[in-house]
């Protein structure tokens, strides 16, 4: 048995090399301080990303985007075994990867990982953020129950309210004036192929260039001598730990997705008025909120278009800070882009809040 | 006071090492986990098998109308979940089959011209009376049913010394 396994790694190892990876791997070392434990939360979203592959290629087993999608979701749910419990794993996965994306993205910014010479991986990250978004987005209207087909009705009002090609926009994404069944097929061609297609070599790229620059120190560690940085080898040591945090998150993704399965309201039917407290995902909370609040202050769509500005500048600052915040020797500048993440986080914190508070 | 722990890098015959021993636990939790999400996804996939499979244990089936079919046509039914075919022969006699072919599982067709239950795929050929093969591939006669023509339709029982 040993001597078998021994000779095939042999017959294997000559032609691709592993003894090559392995003692890279040996020689890969990850930094060890205080703040370790974020390092984490790039690796957990990766995991709830596999899950989400896994779980979605199981749904588009039977499931049938068109005018038959909800009946299609109702026999996932109701008809085959464990159908529930796979749609629940998706759904429960989905916000999970968004939280820990969201914690990822924070604890990078804090951690000034995004400086010289991390930049793209800052860029790619934010490109993966909005990527995941609009998966989520094209994935909540799939079930065309009544609540989806509301959120993606008023989510798509808010590409329709820029001006001149706003509406043009929206009725290329609905394929039509309003959402039906060649909405879903649409936002199904894009939730499974198109937005795979574009997240994954994005994602390779982000990881590529972690491997490339190695694990960002956090400022307070980068100003210790380099003798009294600690740091533990990447494997077995940081493997073992990060397989540990891994069974973690798919014990906690279990208990969940099995002990409150996702709803399945009742069918969409645009005769039927909205039912109250419509809301989008906790992730779309915030611009919800600011745009409620914009449409109050601001009669017309004029509050629309503010709130909208409001976030892209928003983004657009978030997108630039590697380069108002270079490298070690910012100075001020470095201490106004940390109470610009403290700002951001608040702002997002408090209007997500307020938002729910407000249903 | 100090407690002296006794970790034996070398282990006495018969015993494990704790390498050894977390190598094997690991891969015991391992296969737990591979077998809680194995499990359901199995049962997820199979779904439809078993559906089909419980449909296909039916026993009797009515062909509405099937009393009206004239002399010397054939009509196509579904037998539980598989196709079948009932005949109406020259002499009035009654006869209903399976028409899976036994050979590699086409649909035979009746051919009144012909007189024969014919398969395309390799050219099978039946007897239309016994369901007996005649000529060409099919290892078996296919498997016949009992027919009970009624005033509203044909009832159609499987044979309880077949299986189908
Ligand atoms: C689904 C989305 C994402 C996945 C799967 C992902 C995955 C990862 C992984 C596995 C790492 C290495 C471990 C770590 O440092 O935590 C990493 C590092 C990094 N990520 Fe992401 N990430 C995602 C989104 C983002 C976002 C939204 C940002 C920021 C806008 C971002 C910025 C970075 C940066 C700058 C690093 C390097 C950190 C360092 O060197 O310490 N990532 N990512
Ligand atoms: S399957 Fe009918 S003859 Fe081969």
């Amino acid at each position: 048995m040993k001597t078998l396994f021994t000779s095939v790694y042999a017959w294997v190892d000559e032609r691709l090399g592993l003894e090559e990876i392995q003692a890279f791997a040996r020689k890969k070392r990850v930094p060890l301080h205080a703040q370790s434990f974020w390092y984490y939360w790039g690796g957990i979203s990766l995991f709830f990303f596999i899950m989400q592959a896994v779980t979605g290629v199981l749904l588009m087993v039977y499931y049938r985007p068109g005018p038959d999608a909800y009946e299609s979701v109702r026999q996932i749910t109701y008809d085959m075994n464990f159908g529930w419990l796979i749609r629940s794993t998706h759904s429960w996965s989905a916000n999970l990867m968004l939280g820990a994306v969201f914690i990822h993205m924070f604890s990078v910014y804090f951690m000034k990982a995004y400086r010289q010479p991390r930049e793209f991986g800052w860029w790619s990250g934010l490109a993966l953020l909005i990527l995941a978004t609009v998966f989520g987005f094209s994935g909540y209207l799939l079930p065309m129950d009544d609540l989806a087909y509301f959120a993606t009705k008023v989510g798509l009002e808010v590409p329709a309210s820029a001006p001149v090609i706003g509406p043009l926009i929206a009725k290329l994404v609905r394929g039509g004036t309003e959402v039906g069944a060649h909405t879903v097929q649409r936002f199904y061609t894009l939730h499974v192929v198109i937005l795979p297609a574009l997240f994954i070599p994005i994602l390779m790229f982000h990881l590529w260039l972690v491997q490339k620059h190695g694990n960002a120190v956090p400022p307070a560690e980068e100003n210790k001598p380099v003798a009294q940085r600690r740091s533990i080898p990447f494997f077995p040591n940081f493997v073992i730990k990060d397989v540990a945090v891994w069974l973690i998150a798919l014990n906690v993704l279990a208990v969940l997705a099995a002990i409150f399965p996702w709803d399945l309201g009742p069918q969409a039917d645009a005769l039927r008025p909205a039912p109250k407290g419509i809301h989008p995902e906790w992730y779309f909370m915030s611009q919800f909120q600011v745009l409620k609040v914009m449409g109050d202050w601001m009669r017309g769509t004029l509050g629309e278009v503010v709130g909208v500005l409001l976030f892209t500048g928003g983004m657009v600052a978030w997108f630039l800070v590697p380069l108002y915040d270079p490298n070690k020797s910012s100075g001020r500048k470095a201490r106004q882009a940390t109470y610009f993440g403290l700002a951001v986080l608040a702002v997002l914190i408090i209007t997500t809040i307020w938002g729910y508070a407000a249903l | 006071m100090k407690k002296e722990y006794n970790h034996k890098a070398v282990p006495t015959e018969g015993e494990m090492t704790r390498g050894a021993f977390l190598k094997a636990a690991a891969g015991g939790v391992g296969l737990c986990y591979a077998a809680a999400a194995g499990y359901p996804i199995y049962r997820y996939l199979s779904s439809p098998i078993e559906k089909v499979e419980s449909a296909a244990t039916v026993s009797e089936v009515t062909v509405p109308d099937g009393q009206k079919l004239a002399k010397g046509e054939a009509k196509m039914f579904k037998f539980g979940a598989k196709p079948a075919m009932l005949i109406h022969h020259q002499d009035d006699s009654w006869v209903a089959l399976i028409a899976v072919c036994t050979h590699l599982g086409c649909t035979a067709q009746y051919e009144s011209a012909k007189n024969r239950i014919f398969c395309a795929c390799h050219g099978g050929v039946y007897d239309p009376k016994t369901g007996g093969n005649v000529s060409g591939p099919p290892p078996r006669p296919l498997t016949r049913l009992e027919v009970k023509v009624t005033a509203d339709g044909v009832v159609v029982t499987q044979n309880p010394t077949a299986k189908t």
